[in-house]
């Protein structure tokens, strides 16, 4: 479809991406296609033990080998050795909150604390010596118990992973909503479970790297970075080498898919390679490999749950209580995020009165979490899902009736929960239709037919199919703020400049879309950078499904200020009043009289004039910056539903149909919303059936490549999927948006638990932990 | 100790001659000798298939290959398949049916692909997602993807 003959109203529309023949044919810049005159090349020595203590390092074969430019151990750091700025402040909001800051460092000194943790660097003039030099390190360890089950880190007895601490826990928040204890003494059917989730990995497609370019003439750093957040990135180095933020140029360019862990800044390569190259007057490259990815690249999901939900017997949730343990894994940057997430999710969509949530967040030796799409979401989505499903069986209703007797009504918007969230704000869930959510995927999927027409004549053909249907929120969009510039050039081109850098979720094509809509020009002529220091330089960056939310609206309020412009000067030029215009074909012009025109281009030449005067008040050129920062964030919500088969031999799972239903307030592009959901379904069903990071007793990961860790493929998706939406708009900022980018993954194993139950019916499984495999799940089934 | 091999190939049309280190990997050749970085590495382990090239038409992983291994042979990378101006009927289709989303995998698909149409210029949808089953994805959940590959299959048709 031609973009150009079709309506001018882009945004809701299937708009295919601007981005796309950069990327289709090979001439998309990223980071590892950086290639600087002089280049040299950085490997790590990574630990092999969880946790050790280091006695000698001797890297001097190493410096002797040709080609070896510098070997660098955290003696050889000086005052540059320092832990990681905490890049979430302590939920000290919340009464009573404990929290034990322990950041990362940029080489191990005296002990390791995971494996994966950098000991030295080195760097030679290509990667292939500097991965030789490794080889020629020598370290003495002394290895250290390793801490890796989440209880056994609370253990009297446990091994310290940080010594200065009394115990492994890093962090204890307890929050209240109601009185849990009151309204469980009132409760017909009580029921408690255990609840665990394990490790995943993100496991982007492009491994994480940074280029780095120190011009000591020029004294400018210049780093190429695969990052989320290009803004703190630059304004955190600048201050740690005693440089001005205008000094330092961060370039996020195109990123092979983030996912969460690119935001995790000031990892050690990324702090160390700026110190080096400065040193060294020479640029230097370092591209992860997969390997590295697995090991020292964030990860998360790990959390045991002890859960009691009190119902009445008609299935009104009464209560929730739920306490449980986060492993944040050797360090803790990211603050609470992570946890205070899965606080905030596992009430879901549901009116619940009385809510006790207690976490304890410990230390082990393993990768540090952040956040990974979904962060902390899935895991209290998965709590409350099961546990609704197992009310459902004892109190003998169907999964659609608990959950309809459950939902926060829609005419109790805005809902107040009386916890504070990742944001530190008061957890409000703005607007929503839950029950018609439902129902739609309950239609989509022919629920009531298949479980009265067609699962019996299945299943008496001997087959093991099941259904599942569940529901979710997702918090998305919060503060604190995004901003953006938008400049009409003498071309009559659009360009926009944002700080937020982009994965791949479309932002050259979605922003450029609201801004069309509001300056009446084409779609393909506006540019939109993002992810550059030196384009834009306010901003915090893309995480939390907020990118088209925070961003969107930033650019939205920078384009209305550029309308005004145009419109003022038109009306000027064309002695018209304002009211009388129309922005359209790239022309301000009178709408009854279209040949009465001024085109951008003219009108952008005559906005920035080279002499006479221009009038005291104006400002010159049609250009404007404004910024958005919501009040909190906006919460979309869902239901998917499935239908799957089960081998019950090999434990192989078919999904024969797939239904998922969103309401993220306004679309601004179907076609990306649609990508974004079925991507996050491949991970969801990864989080539920494929992928499991695998740590040993000694917190060694065993399956740390990619023949032993299973992404999701081609042939595992649902044979059949299909999408729903619905369409409540946010009061919280003009478009109407709400974030979606983690949508996708955070119902998926509530789901999947609740299809292969009911598939596997005769078996009488009760599932309560992800990830599942098919070896774990006929170890389930067969052991009874 | 480096031993250097000398090189003759042909890419994407044109000739090149090369002296490499012996261990110097195709795909390390190909992105940071010769510059044609469209060709991706995901894993260098022959498992995500971003860094698929065709070796005298046919697929391969250029990160399970020497460069000394392609003397004499011939080889096409994503560059050598169209231009952002110009492009192929297959990557139009992604573009059309958003097929790529970070577009970091986007080039190893399209070089496993397009021996497949020739192959098969009618494919099934079942067809379609084994032949592109040893090419990873992990934003797009491959049915845009699948949507592309029978769009260019239309396309192909058509010329």
């Amino acid at each position: 479809m031609d973009v150009r003959t079709m309506t001018k109203k882009y945004v809701g529309q299937r708009i295919t991406r601007n981005e796309d023949p950069r990327l289709l044919t090979g001439q998309a810049l990223f980071t590892d296609d950086v290639h600087l005159p002089g280049m040299l090349h950085a490997a790590f020595l990574r630990s092999d033990y969880a946790h050790a203590r280091i006695k000698r390092i001797d890297t001097s074969k190493a410096l002797e080998r040709p080609g070896v430019v510098a070997v660098y151990t955290a003696a050889d750091m000086g005052d540059f050795w320092k832990p990681g700025p905490l890049l979430v402040p302590p939920p000290t909001a919340v009464p009573g909150a404990v929290f034990h800051k322990r950041t990362q460092i940029p080489l191990a000194k005296d002990k390791v604390r995971h494996m994966g943790e950098p000991i030295a660097v080195v760097i030679a003039e290509s990667r292939y010596i500097a991965e030789d030099a490794l080889e020629d390190i020598e370290v003495e360890f002394e290895p250290l118990p390793a801490v890796v089950g989440l209880e056994e880190a609370l253990s009297p007895d446990a091994a310290l992973v940080h010594d200065d601490l009394e115990s492994n826990l890093a962090a204890h928040v307890i929050q209240e909503k109601g009185n849990y204890e009151e309204a469980k003494a009132k409760a017909d059917v009580i029921l408690q479970r255990r609840i665990v989730v394990d490790r995943g990995a993100a496991a982007a497609m492009e491994n994480r790297g940074v280029v780095v370019n120190w011009d000591d003439k020029a004294q400018e750093l210049t780093v190429w970075d695969t990052t989320q957040a290009p803004i703190p990135l630059r304004n955190g180095l600048a201050a740690m080498l005693g440089l001005s933020e205008h000094q330092v140029r961060v370039i996020a360019p195109f990123v092979g898919g983030g996912f969460g862990p690119k935001i995790m800044m000031f990892q050690p390569e990324e702090v160390l390679l700026p110190w080096a190259s400065m040193r060294l007057k020479r640029p230097i490259k370092w591209i992860e490999d997969r390997r590295e990815n697995f090991l020292a690249t964030t990860q998360e999901r790990g959390q045991i749950h002890d859960v009691e939900i009190a119902l009445t017997k008609d299935g009104r949730i009464l209560g929730l209580k739920d306490v449980f343990i986060h492993d944040t894994g050797a360090y803790d940057p990211y603050g609470m995020t992570v946890p205070l997430n899965t606080q905030c999710h596992a009430v879901g969509a549901y009116d619940i009165a009385n809510y006790y949530t207690e976490v304890k967040m410990v230390f082990t030796n393993k990768m540090i979490v952040t956040p990974v799409r979904g962060a902390g979401r899935p895991q209290g989505i998965f709590v409350i899902e099961r546990m609704l499903d197992l009310a459902a069986k004892e109190l003998g209703l169907s999964p659609i009736e608990i959950r309809k007797r459950n939902f926060i009504p829609p005419d109790k918007f805005p809902y107040e929960h009386n916890i504070i969230d990742q944001a530190f704000a008061p957890l409000i869930f703005d607007s929503g239709n839950y029950p018609a959510v439902l129902e739609k995927a309950a239609a989509m999927i022919n629920y009531e037919y298949f479980v009265k027409e067609e699962q019996p004549r299945l299943r008496a053909e001997g087959k093991h199919v099941g259904i599942g249907i569940v529901s979710f929120i997702e918090t998305t969009g919060v503060g604190p703020y995004e901003g953006a510039r938008i400049t009409v050039g003498a071309s009559g081109k659009v360009n926009v400049v944002t700080g937020v850098g982009t994965q791949g979720q479309g932002h050259f094509t979605s922003f450029a879309q609201i801004v069309a809509d509001q300056l009446g020009v084409d779609v393909r002529d506006v540019h939109v950078v993002t992810g550059d220091t030196a384009q834009f330089h306010w901003g915090t960056g893309t995480f939390a499904s907020r990118g088209a939310v925070v961003a969107g609206n930033a650019i939205h309020a920078a384009a209305v200020k550029v309308r005004a412009k145009i419109l003022q000067w038109g009306s000027k030029l064309l002695d018209v009043p304002e009211e009388e215009l129309e922005l359209a074909d790239g022309k301000v012009r009178v709408a009854d009289m279209p040949e009465k025109a001024i085109s951008l281009g003219e009108l952008a030449v005559i906005a920035n004039p080279l002499r006479g005067t221009v009038e005291p008040g104006t400002e010159p050129g049609l250009e404007a910056t404004d910024y958005f920062g919501p009040q909190y964030g906006a919460t979309a919500n869902g239901a998917h539903a499935m239908i799957l088969e089960v081998d019950p031999e090999t434990m192989m799972v078919e999904i024969k149909k797939y239904v998922a239903v969103e309401d993220c307030g306004t679309v601004l592009n179907p076609l990306i919303l649609e990508g974004q959901i079925q991507g996050g379904l491949s991970m969801g069903l990864g989080n539920a059936y494929y992928e499991k990071l695998e740590y040993d007793n000694n917190g060694q990961l065993l399956n740390a490549s990619l023949m032993d860790y299973l992404l999701v493929r081609s042939t595992d998706m649902p044979k059949q999927i299909e999408l729903g939406h619905e369409e409540t708009k946010s009061p919280l900022n003009p478009i109407g948006s709400k974030g979606v980018g983690e949508a996708g993954a955070i119902p998926v194993p509530s789901l999947f638990a609740q299809a292969l139950e009911n598939a596997l019916a005769d078996y009488n499984l009760e599932i309560t932990e992800m990830p599942l495999s098919p070896n774990k799940l006929y170890e389930m089934v067969y052991k009874k | 100790m480096s031993e250097f091999v000398s090189v003759n190939v042909t890419i994407n049309g044109k000739e090149y001659q090369a002296l490499v280190e012996a261990r110097t990997l195709l795909s390390d050749f190909l992105r940071h000798d010769l510059g044609l970085t469209g060709t991706h590495v995901g894993c260098e382990h022959g498992v995500c298939g971003a860094c698929t090239v065709l070796l005298d038409g046919e697929p391969v992983r250029s990160c399970l290959m020497f460069a000394a291994q392609v003397d004499g042979h011939e080889i096409t990378t994503v560059e050598g398949l169209g231009t952002p101006e110009k492009m192929h009927p297959l990557q139009e289709a992604f573009q059309e049916a958003h097929g790529l989303q970070c577009g970091f995998c986007t080039p190893g698909f399209l070089m496993s692909l397009v021996p497949f149409l020739e192959e098969n210029p009618n494919p099934t949808d079942e067809e379609i997602r084994e032949a592109i089953s040893g090419n990873l994805c992990r934003c797009t959940g491959y049915y845009h993807i699948i949507d592309a590959v029978k769009l260019a299959a239309k396309k192909m048709a058509a010329k």
